[in-house]
């Protein structure tokens, strides 16, 4: 359950812009979370709603942008979509592929007032 | 509340870390993050996010943050990693399953290079003083940090238990993480490297299991082979499982009860050493001149 810690990470990172941008609440937070960054989306939702109560993002609606994994192989460059680390290339065979993306795991945007 | 760095850090208890701050409590190293970050700033196009815009309130607005969400544990790590390296420090990250034997081969370890090296060990562990209290049989410093509920070790915990052990110049520093396979994963602390502990108690598709942690690691020990004679586990498939994972994992089969095994594992801990040891008089030399 480290999807507790990184939403404990949102909320300071949250609350440090909050300082910044000079706002006071949070109507919505949108993640962008990618499919290899082994975060258990349902586990983010229900730990999200536990740590924001008493924060300024309390109320806060969450929105979660999943990223599908993306690689490319490093010898024949073919890009394919994959859903695990250790996927094949499924032109040449070949692996470890270079992940282009679904290692994401950021705030994406707020929207405050 | 932490009045040096602002961290309150909920269940987590550390050994010999006083968190009620009524002394003002001295950071061994930076922890006054001026990290540069991007700064959010407003668009009008490309948006998540709509704003809404409801009569006598105050307007609602879309910033974009584009924030990694682990940056502040990676500034700390960042911090934690430059201590080490002005320090001479080597700084591992043990992981595992619980039960892999990780303490056990820690305290064989700590006590065969007692007479070589300085060392210190940083424990993690949900509840109990157990482990530190194994370690410090052997003679070494340790510092229990209690997770609580949580799963894993994080860089700013680290940082703290850094500062309460103050580990000598050119230690070797074990930090041995929370046993799981999943979270600690996701954490740097700031080490040189992680170890990844499998014992062949185990199944052999753990690497294709917990891919993030085998990959994430850049040595692997297969740990209790003494017990092979009597076990189902096939070696050659569970090392090339952890290669498919990561083709440039270093690979060492230990067992920590009889000893086989272990020189070699000294043997990498010794070449590291003398590495970050070259690389920190390279930089006082450069310095100096």
């Amino acid at each position: 359950m480290h999807e507790m810690s990184l939403c404990e990470g949102v909320i300071q990172l949250i609350e440090q812009q909050a300082d910044e941008q000079q706002f006071t609440s949070v109507n919505t937070v949108c993640l962008e979370i990618g499919t290899l960054a082994g975060v258990e989306i349902e586990a983010m939702r229900f730990s999200f709603d536990a740590i924001a109560k008493g924060t300024i993002a309390d109320a806060a609606k969450l929105e979660i942008i999943s990223v599908q994994g993306l690689a490319e192989c490093p010898l024949c460059k073919q890009q394919t979509e994959v859903t695990a680390r250790y996927d094949l290339c499924p032109q040449c065979g070949h692996y470890p592929l270079d992940i282009l993306a679904g290692e994401e795991m950021r705030i994406k945007e707020l929207e405050v007032q | 509340m932490c009045t040096t760095c602002g961290c309150a850090e909920g269940d987590t208890q550390i050994e010999g870390h006083a968190h009620d701050h009524s002394l003002e409590h001295h950071h061994a190293h930076s922890h006054n993050h001026d990290h540069s970050h991007e700064h959010s700033h407003n668009h009008d196009h490309g948006h998540a996010l709509m704003a809404t815009h409801a009569a006598g309130i105050s307007p609602a607005r879309i910033l974009r943050i584009e924030q990694d969400i682990l940056s502040k544990n990676n500034a700390y790590a960042a911090d934690n990693k430059s201590y080490f390296k002005q320090h001479g420090m080597l700084a591992l990250n043990l992981v595992s399953s619980p039960g892999s034997g990780k303490t056990t081969l820690l305290t064989r370890t700590l006590d065969d290079l007692k007479a070589e090296f300085s060392q210190a060990v940083i424990e993690g562990d949900q509840q109990t003083l157990l482990d530190a209290e194994r370690i410090r049989a052997t003679g070494v410093n340790a510092v229990q940090i209690n997770t609580g509920k949580g799963c894993h070790l994080d860089a700013h915990m680290v940082g703290h238990a850094v500062e309460t052990l103050k580990p000598e110049d050119n230690s070797l520093l074990f930090i041995e993480n929370v046993g799981n396979l999943v979270c600690p994963a996701s954490f740097d602390l700031g080490e040189a490297h992680k170890v990844v502990i499998l014992s062949v108690t185990e199944g052999e598709d753990k690497p294709l299991k917990y891919p993030d942690m085998f990959n994430a690691a850049g040595l692997m020990i297969l740990n209790k082979t003494d017990l092979l004679p009597y076990l189902q586990f096939d070696v050659d498939q569970c090392i090339a499982y952890a290669q498919r994972v990561n083709p440039g994992i270093a690979i060492l089969q230990v067992s920590a009860t009889t000893g086989e095994g272990m020189q070699a594992w000294y043997n990498w801990l010794r070449e590291l050493h003398q590495s970050i040891q070259s690389n920190t008089q390279n930089q006082t030399t450069i310095t100096n001149n």
